[in-house]
């Protein structure tokens, strides 16, 4: 559901930020030709250069020796109680140096000090071992902590934790009750949800249908963002204290799995608070819900310094304690943002963090090989994929001016047919990949394995398509791509593949915020884009933004190619209006089976994403790229 | 003096208003806040709709106006990253970056000084070849390199110190201190020697030459031939004279410090107002960014301005050129 984009509900693991080399370029130089440079300089020899570095360790080192000491790490107890006890000790000694009649006064002193400061040593081991923090560390900060503000994964991976929807997930990924605990279908447009009983906010309010319904009317709201998340819902009903009715604009079998990213407010908290709808930019003011939150998740925000961390701490009423939806351990977690992936990994190397969700990839085999480090992968809901321009008669970038050869499906299977999707998976993702055949994964609703197909590695077969459509020698084209990994890295390895059937690529990198405009004026010809479906989990929303064609209102709009076919339009329309599941699936079938056959784009591989984290860490792998902290243990 | 400052202050307001526009033309390349702020999915509408109230689709002369009309109100606008207003932030992030800058910069002139004057007493001992190479080494690697560096030593390494962040503070009034607590003062060690090595090596370089210099001059010869200590002519006279250009290097610098602190922030994951623009420059936060450049500018100014005054305290020659000032 969405495309890659810096920051965005993406993936962006190992970015390196862009303007970071170039500010430091920009400084060098200025600090170059500010500088003043004495030939004396250059007589260093090697020796003097390590003297050197020893001398500047030992500055550093001196002055802060005694600081150093004192804070050993992870010495909870043990190192604070150690003067209070040597103290206690101390008294015993200057007391038999009394008089007879004050030492026995002395000793008791002391042995009372001894017995204060075993309790307090034991009090503190205990809190020690009970206290269980996670410290989680990833390049991005939420943007706001409002669950109805931003659609960016940076933020539902904080909101997910606080807030929770009315159905949910499973290991398997498969739809399971959550604040709701059954629901109906009344008739094709009316949906009616049993709310699970005794769910408490963390302000200590109950949640009733009144809730449901006010979180509802706020994600409809025009400054809502996850309109989309619920779209086709006309409005919620309250029918009584725990039953809500759902009334859709047109069926919709696929319902749940919208449902799941719909996170329900408390309605008197956001009324009295001002937040009643969600933060507006056209308003120019800090919405009260974008710093603050009170949701049923099984951890509350206590502390929220943009840049510096994000806590929260156990929420001990968290209904699923008891119902034993989740088996968190942990008391507390610190989601910390570190820009900079070296700084990121040596935190973690250095136990200063438990877990980072997005190392550097060519990192991860090393990291494999840390002892005390274990990295887990799974695949995640986005894959990535090539797209043609297929509107314009001519190549905007590119040599062919009197016609477009993309419009020519025989060009496009050639370039299907070259790419070898092995040597990508191997040479630029490491291995983090599956190559994919079609636009949808498998945890989507609609994914059919055998529309899961690509065309197979074959340069002979691609060159005498080529050939055949009038280009023997091929043609030059540029390829559109954004400046993060992996996509830089893919649409070099596209480049080289492609050279092998005379197709000239010239891979154009440019800055994530440029890219999305660039492709939203159509102003390309040929591009990279990865795509998730996470958070609808259903195939009907990739058709309908990527395939169908544009123009319409909220349809093709991830169309950049402006591929038109009066088929795919109808199947998608026709999906759209099917309260049927299986027939809806079968009409899913059919339209990617088109896909297949047209190749409006050329989907490459769905992303395997690791996750490393310290060996005491149990944090289980979900396909939208997120740990859920109620499920996370530290043993 | 009071004719000095005002017309100093005045141009200061040039200057702003120059790096502002600059700064603004500059953004027109930065890409588009919108794509960032929306969902994908968002209509075209939605985002032409988004940009009109932000007033992203008035032409840039427009823009730049209300922006220099509102910022002489003291309103920089709302980040569109954070939802937050700008003065805000900025005034939050201010203390972690003076912070680091002035731990900077004093060390760089408590180990610069020193530093400088012995290679220049000391020409020959292997000592100030040791520090002159090193001080090379200072200024050619880039600040990142360092910081990576001392993060591998000191944090995975020796595990002494915080690999990043800027541990607990206190907040005193508007003023947020990681001074006062231990894990504070330990994470301000390693960006703060990072930030450093530039402003040492140059300001021992610079007082090393400029030492050099001022020992060949003859008032020095004729201090040494009334036979004074070797103390009292270098520190009472030779290193006197040398501080006049080490005082605005130094100020220079400390602008420089707090404007180049970017990449000791990012690297150190250090909360301050450097880390606050690249996340701004990523996301195309136009307001954080101008308002970012516009307040390093005035930073500048007002140091050159400070440092300008100083050289009437060290130089006793200004005070007498003053009209109606004082001396003989």
């Amino acid at each position: 559901m969405k495309k890659t984009r810096q920051n965005k509900n993406d993936f962006e693991a190992e970015e390196i930020p862009p303007l970071e080399k170039g500010g430091e370029g920009g400084f060098m130089a200025s600090r170059s030709t500010g500088t003043v440079s004495h030939p004396v300089f250059l007589r260093a020899t090697k020796s003097c250069i390590l003297a050197g570095c020893h001398f500047l360790r030992h500055q550093c080192k001196s002055p802060l020796a005694p600081l150093l000491q004192r804070g050993e790490r992870d010495s909870v107890g043990g190192s604070t109680l150690k003067p209070l006890l040597q103290r206690g000790e101390r008294d015993s000694v200057g007391g038999s140096t009394l008089k007879p009649f004050l030492q026995r006064g002395g000793r008791d002193a002391a042995h009372l000090l001894r017995i204060f400061a075993t309790v307090v040593l034991l009090t503190l081991t205990a809190q020690a071992a009970n206290a269980k923090t996670l410290r989680y560390a990833s390049q991005d900060d939420p943007q706001t902590v409002d669950p109805h503000s931003a659609n960016l994964l940076a933020t539902s991976r904080v909101t997910g934790q606080i807030y929770e929807s009315l159905v949910w997930r499973d290991a398997q990924w498969k739809v399971i009750p959550w604040l709701a605990t059954s629901w109906q279908v009344v008739n094709d447009r009316t949906w009616r949800f049993k709310l699970r009983d005794g769910v408490k906010f963390h302000d200590g309010a109950v949640m009733t249908a009144d809730d449901v319904v006010f979180s509802t009317e706020r994600a409809l709201s025009p400054t809502s963002q996850m309109r989309t998340a619920i779209q086709g819902i006309e409005a919620a009903r309250k029918v009584d204290r725990l039953t809500v009715d759902f009334i859709l604009t047109e069926p919709n079998p696929a319902l749940l799995s919208h449902l799941t990213n719909f996170r329900i407010m408390n309605k008197a908290w956001s009324e009295k608070n001002g937040a009643a709808r969600p933060q507006d930019y056209k308003a120019k003011e800090d919405t009260f819900s974008a710093r603050n939150a009170n949701g049923t998740g099984a951890f509350k925000l206590v502390e929220w310094s943009p840049d510096v961390r994000v806590r929260m701490v156990r929420h001990n009423d968290w209904w699923g304690f008891a119902e034993k939806a989740g088996n968190t351990n942990l008391t507390e977690v610190q989601m910390l943002p570190i820009k900079s992936p070296a700084t990121r990994l040596a935190a973690l190397v250095s136990g200063e963090v438990d877990i980072v969700i997005d190392p550097p990839t060519q990192d991860v085999v090393r990291l494999k090989r840390d002892p005390s480090l274990k990295v887990q992968d799974g695949l995640e809901i986005r894959i990535q994929y090539l797209a043609f321009d297929l509107f314009r008669d001519e190549l905007l970038y590119g040599s062919e001016k009197k016609k477009n050869p993309f419009k020519d499906l025989r060009v496009r299977q050639a370039v299907a047919h070259a790419l070898d999707p092995e040597i990508i998976k191997t040479k630029v993702m490491r291995g983090m990949a599956r190559p994919t055949g079609t636009i949808v994964t498998p945890e989507v609703v609609g994914y059919s394995a055998d529309a899961d197909k690509r065309l197979p590695y074959d340069v002979k077969r691609a060159r005498a398509l080529l050939a055949e459509a009038g280009y023997p020698n091929g043609f030059e084209v540029t390829l559109d791509c954004g400046n993060n990994q992996p996509a830089s890295d893919i649409c070099q390895a596209v480049a080289v593949l492609l050279s092998q059937i005379g197709i000239k690529v010239k891979p154009n990198i440019i800055i994530q915020s440029a890219f999305y405009p660039k492709l939203e004026k159509f102003d390309t010809s040929f591009y990279l884009l990865s795509w998730g479906g996470g958070v609808t989990a259903d195939s009907l929303y990739t058709l309908n933004l990527l395939l169908h064609s544009t123009g319409g209102k909220g349809e093709g709009d991830f169309n950049m190619g402006r591929w038109r076919n009066a088929e795919m339009d109808a199947l998608i329309k026709s999906i759209r209006s099917e309260a049927d599941g299986a027939k809806r699936n079968a009409n899913i079938r059919e339209a990617l089976l088109i896909a297949n056959r047209e190749l409006p784009v050329i989907p490459l591989h769905q992303q395997r994403i690791p996750w490393v984290m310290k060996k005491n860490v149990d944090a289980a792998f979900t396909p939208v790229n997120t740990v859920y902290f109620y499920q996370t243990r530290l043993n | 003096m009071l004719a000095f400052v005002i017309r100093r202050l005045l141009q200061s307001v040039l200057v702003m208003l120059a790096v502002a526009f600059i700064a603004f033309s500059l953004f027109n390349f930065v890409g588009d806040p919108v794509s960032l702020m929306l969902p994908p999915e968002a209509t075209q509408q939605d985002r032409e709709e988004v940009r009109k109230t932000l007033g992203l689709d008035q032409p840039f002369y427009v823009q730049f106006k209300v922006f220099i009309v509102n910022a002489l109100q003291g309103n920089f606008g709302i980040s569109l990253r954070l939802g937050r207003p700008v003065s805000a932030l900025l005034a939050e992030r201010l203390p972690a970056t003076l912070e680091l800058a002035f731990a900077a910069a004093l060390i760089g002139l408590f180990i610069g000084i020193p530093m400088g004057v012995y290679t220049a007493l000391k020409r020959d001992s292997w000592i100030s070849r040791v520090l002159l190479t090193a001080s090379l080494i200072g200024v050619s690697l880039p600040n990142f390199l360092i910081g990576i560096f001392l993060i591998l030593i000191f944090a995975v390494w020796l595990g002494w110190l915080p690999s990043f962040g800027r541990g607990d503070v206190t907040q005193l009034a508007f003023w947020s201190t990681g001074l006062l607590t231990i894990t504070g003062l330990k994470a301000l060690v390693l960006p703060s020697i990072t930030l450093s090595f530039y402003p040492v090596t140059l300001i021992m370089r610079l007082v090393r030459s400029e030492m050099m210099e001022v020992l060949r001059t003859d008032y020095i010869k004729f201090a040494r031939a009334r036979g004074l200590t070797n103390r009292s002519v270098h520190f009472g006279h030779a290193l006197r004279n040398t501080l006049v250009p080490v005082i605005t290097i130094t100020g220079l610098q400390l602008g420089g410090v707090i404007a180049f602190a970017i990449v000791t922030e990012t690297v150190f994951q250090w909360p301050g107002m450097g880390l606050l623009f690249i996340q701004a420059v990523q996301f195309a936060d136009i307001p954080v960014m101008a308002a970012y450049l516009c307040l390093i500018g005035f930073i500048f100014v007002v140091i050159n301005l400070i440092v300008d005054m100083l050289y009437f305290v060290v130089d006793p020659r200004l005070r007498v050129e003053r009209p109606g000032g004082g001396g003989h």
